[in-house]
């Protein structure tokens, strides 16, 4: 389909402010009589407050207040996990405790240092498995687990049973959460190859570019809070909740959001901010407070780690026959994350096992709170299960894109324990697409072939994440001068989506892009609500809604025109500018003209009556203020039918020196396939940061705690390290399968977690090509642990550690 | 091995900022060369430097920095602190055309030097420098919190090799660190901005 808009690129209009400096993140704000709050933060992994004697510090001259949990929480703190503002029961190191505001941050640094503050320490646990044998501490003073609507439990495993675990055998506990469809027993009957293993695969920071700073004031009974999000509506009301006020007294001001990840999609992963808004209350003076880089480390929210067992059959034409998945999942600190669930329906969309069992047990441990991060669980499995299918396709004598072929998901598949359907799938098209333009035949010749010390490796790795949703609202105005007003709630946080997705609008009524104004940035601007943001989700979710709010005004303009120029709607079109008889162009009128009738003629076309009755609570409370200012377009999304999927295929073929544990990235290539392309630029640059995020999870990033006082030690980007330039290859390639999607009026759907896992796995495949097959069942695969391998040297090894080396 | 810009050696840094250092403890020696009386017990505060070719006169801490300077007394945002511990690079800013660290350098030590920001690289009458434009052409930022220090190490780097390879800019840019990933779109921004001149 020919389109104006979409599929093609164009300059979204924060990008000359980012390469200016002029677009502004939370921390960049200032207000008079703003003064700057410090945290006091917890020394120790597990303990209670006893005592906070802050006498010293308030003397001080500039200092101004104190805010602790007993100011937040005056009836107690919630006796569940979840992060919490403040809190005097704190279960990591780092957890704020209270915070101090002066004049300045010097200041109330140094009156942080006057205050006493008594904490009784409790009994810590870093690695999941300490804390379930019998006899292991529990990360939560109510015990290791936190039961949905059950509250606190403790769940414990015998030694022999944490033994053979470790060792590679099926668990024997019955586990918290478990699903199942198929035959497995038949499944693995009819196997001619099964593999079986346990595996691990490592908690790591999100570790976004920009710390979570916050500053906030009130004025006239009113909030405003500058912070940061992946979509400012999504987080408003909640965010509101949080800090105590009525939705329509809270303004959220978001311009630009310096990376998301999945820890910024949702008010409950992200309340510090509502820290500087409470403290403002209480001492009616705008604060700031800077958030460090170690203090987003500790606050700022972490992958979870996965212990686990699998055991997958593959028949001997290489279709997994059945596939049996036991997890124990690291829920840190704070309890939270999903990420064992969403590995299992990731490996059931993905490779279509006949059979499937999961099971999980989520045990906390006193490390950094867990939540979503880009490909929760799926880009972690992704990295176990790919040198799997090579270690398949070598003893069953197929190819490796042969076996992937066999089980990739098409149109009419279904996945997941529900057997959802998928809304469309390309994976053969987007296999095919990967192979020619890494030019996988030419190049497979090439695998285990020596030089030196080096060897060379290739992998395949592919990526899935459901990547699309529905129930969000559209609102769209077009003034009387003619131009298009778009207020999105779709968040500024990097992917340009809140741009791509308006353009759905300016397509239905194509309109010059130049016509056409974003409105977003700030909730007082009266935005529609838009999905969290966070599961791939944004362009198939917000397109939908942009496209149904021009159309309801596509619907209006019709409707004026065919009131004062004569004929019924259905006789008029459109042109970007005139909405005209279809008979006789000559008649017709301006959108300008459309707009200002519109203003007199009020009702349903300025949004004063005939709303829809579906609307969000924050959409609903943006068309009311709106009410009367222009003719709108105004739209609630139903719900879509079936799954969504983003897929992506990687390739890359590595040199790995066996000397040295290094390896170069020698060629990398990164396909998608998420429907339409709306926005070339903007997908590539999800494809080539997925495999940068891809390496990372491949290779290099892992917490790391102090097992003696539960320190964390990797709160930098240098120690939890983050891929740089030079991790990366100079040239990552990039294409799509671009077929539309049948459940999105512009075909798209979305792709920022696939193109992760696709390069997670495929590079953990190549290193493993390398290697003579060799399996290390982990993620990361370190350098130390090549080497180790090499040289034959397994006794240092940790089985299954989590939050430390693993040998 | 690849040539490399000399003038932005980690080594080089490094030495800079412990020659910055030694600097901002030495205001005495101001004091006594210049036959100005301090006051016992305190140090000089109102100095001036120079930011995007103007003089600024600006009360500063003796163990300020320089990117703590430029934000929170210049009002310079456009420089970030992504890390403040000389990690990430989102402070970079040009001191004597070199792509330094503004969380590592301290304020005094760079009196007498000319410093730039990523806010004074437009021109008069606002076009954008062909880094800033070649960014935007090949939408190199994604977050863009890292972007203004992305853009002042490639204007750094230009400075000193204003045609290299995509391996030297590789390099190069190599003291600055993007969350995103999208080091790809920084390299295709950074040659497109060669070739424009």
């Amino acid at each position: 389909m020919a389109y104006m808009h979409i599929g093609k690129d164009f300059v979204p209009p924060d990008v000359p402010g980012k390469v200016t400096g002029r677009i502004k993140y939370s921390e960049d704000y200032t207000r008079e009589g703003m003064v700057y709050a410090r945290l006091l933060t917890s020394p120790v992994p597990h303990g209670r407050v006893v005592n906070i004697d802050a006498s010293a510090a308030l003397a001080m001259d500039g200092v101004v207040g104190i805010l602790t949990a007993d100011d937040v929480y005056p009836d107690g703190e919630p006796q569940s996990t979840g992060l919490k503002i403040l809190t005097n029961e704190p279960t990591l190191v780092g957890e704020p405790i209270l915070a101090i505001a002066a004049v300045d941050e010097k200041t109330a640094e140094t009156a942080m240092a006057l205050i006493s503050l008594t904490i009784e320490r409790l009994p810590f646990v870093l690695d999941p498995l300490d804390s379930l044998r019998e006899g292991g501490a529990d990360a939560y003073s109510g015990g290791n687990t936190f039961v949905f609507r059950q509250g606190f439990a403790q769940e414990k495993w015998t030694s022999d049973q944490i033994t053979s675990f470790q060792n590679g055998r099926e668990p024997s506990a019955e586990p918290q959460q478990s699903w199942e469809y198929g035959d497995l027993e038949a499944g693995f009957a009819s196997s001619d190859f099964i593999y079986e293993t346990s595996f691990s695969t490592a908690g790591y920071p999100h570790m976004s570019m920009e710390p979570r700073s916050a500053m906030a004031y009130w004025e006239n009974g009113k909030c405003y809070l500058h912070g940061t999000s992946q979509s400012l509506t999504a987080l408003a009301e909640p965010m509101a909740n949080i800090v105590g006020v009525p939705l329509e007294d809270f303004v959220f001001i978001n311009e630009a959001t310096g990376g998301g990840f999945g820890q910024r999609s949702r008010a409950a992963s992200i309340p510090s901010m509502a820290i500087p808004a409470r403290f403002s209350q209480k001492i009616n003076r705008p604060v700031m407070m800077r958030v460090t880089r170690e203090e987003e480390f500790t606050i700022g929210g972490a992958r979870q780690g996965l212990q686990g067992w699998i055991k997958v059959g593959f028949k001997s034409n290489g279709a997994m026959a059945a596939m049996d998945m036991y997890c124990v999942s690291d829920s840190g600190g704070k309890g939270g994350g999903g990420d064992a669930n969403s590995a299992a329906a990731g490996v059931s969309a993905l490779y279509q096992a006949e059979a499937m069992r999961f099971r999980n047990t989520s045990i906390g441990t006193n490390t950094g709170h867990r939540g979503a991060q880009r490909g929760p669980g799926e880009n972690q499995i992704m990295a176990i299960v790919a040198p799997i299918m090579d270690k398949a396709a070598e003893a069953l004598g197929l190819d490796r894109l042969a076996i992937r072929k066999m089980n990739a998901a098409q149109n009419g598949d279904v996945s997941g324990s529900r057997s959802t359907p998928f809304t469309s799938a390309y994976m053969p098209e987007c296999l095919e697409q990967a192979a020619e333009q890494f030019d996988w035949d030419g190049r497979k010749s090439r695998a285990r072939q020596t030089n030196g010390s080096k060897v060379t490796g290739l992998g395949i790795g592919q990526g899935y994440h459901n990547a699309g949703r529905s129930g969000m609202d559209g609102i769209v105005r077009m003034l009387p001068n003619g131009r298009l007003q778009m207020h999105t709630g779709v968040g500024n946080l990097g992917t340009y989506s809140y741009a791509s997705t308006s353009r759905a609008a300016a397509e239905v009524l194509k309109m010059s892009w130049d016509d056409c104004d974003i409105v977003t940035g700030r909730t007082d601007r009266h935005l529609a609500i838009s999905s969290p943001q966070d599961g791939s989700n944004s362009i198939f979710t917000n397109t939908r809604t942009a496209y149904g709010a021009a159309q309801d005004m596509l619907a209006k303009m019709k409707e004026i025109a065919a009131m004062d120029l004569g004929g019924a709607a259905a006789d008029y079109d459109i042109d970007g500018s005139r909405v005209y008889q279809i008979t006789d162009d000559t008649v017709g009128m301006t959108y300008a003209a459309v707009a200002q009738r519109a203003l007199e003629l009020g009702g349903k076309f300025t949004g004063e009556a005939e709303v829809p009755e579906d609307l969000n609570s924050l959409t609903a409370l943006s068309v009311s203020r709106l009410a009367g200012s222009a003719l709108m377009g105004i739209y609630h999304d139903p719900r879509h039918a079936g799954n969504p999927p983003g897929f992506a295929v990687a390739m890359i073929e590595i040199e790995l020196d066996t000397e040295t544990g290094k390896f170069d990235i020698i060629e990398l290539v990164n396909i998608a396939e998420c429907g339409t392309v709306v926005h070339p630029q903007g997908l590539k640059n999800q494809l080539v940061g997925g495999a940068v995020w891809g390496i990372g999870l491949s290779v290099l990033e892992r917490h790391l705690y102090d097992p003696q006082n539960g320190i964390p030690a990797s709160t930098g980007f240098w120690q939890s390290k983050i891929p740089t330039y030079l991790d990366t290859p100079a040239n990552i390639g990039t294409g799509w399968v671009d077929l539309p999607d049948p459940e999105n009026p512009v075909g798209a759907r979305g792709i920022g977690e696939p193109s992760m896992g696709s390069v997670s796995a495929a590079l953990n495949a190549a290193i493993s090509d390398a290697l003579d097959g060799h399996l290390f069942d982990a993620a990361p695969v370190t350098t130390d642990m090549i080497i180790n391998h090499v040289a034959g040297i397994s006794e240092e090894a940790i089985p299954l550690a989590q939050n430390n080396f693993r040998g | 091995m690849y040539p490399v810009n000399t003038k932005l050696t980690r080594r080089r840094f490094i030495k800079g900022v412990i020659a910055s250092g030694a600097a901002a403890t030495s205001t005495s020696i101001w004091y006594a060369a210049n036959g100005a009386e301090r006051p016992p017990g305190s140090v000089e505060r109102l100095i001036r430097i120079n930011v995007n070719g103007q003089v600024r006169s600006v009360d500063v801490a003796p163990q300020e920095t320089l990117a703590s300077t430029l934000r929170y007394k210049l009002g310079l945002t456009g420089t970030k602190l992504g890390c403040n511990r000389g990690e990430c690079g989102a402070c970079t800013v040009l001191v004597d055309d070199i792509a330094s660290y503004g969380c590592s350098i301290l304020t005094h030590s760079v009196k007498a030097k000319r410093i730039e920001t990523v806010e004074g690289l437009e021109s008069a009458n606002g076009d954008l420098h062909p880094v800033q434009q070649a960014f935007v052409e090949e939408l190199s930022p994604q977050c863009g919190y890292c972007t203004p220090g992305q853009v002042m190490a490639a204007v750094g780097l230009l400075r000193a090799n204003p045609n290299p390879t995509r391996e030297e800019a590789r390099q190069g840019m190599a003291g600055n660190i993007c969350r995103c990933g999208s080091y790809d779109s920084y390299l295709n921004g950074v040659m497109r901005a060669a070739e424009i001149g």
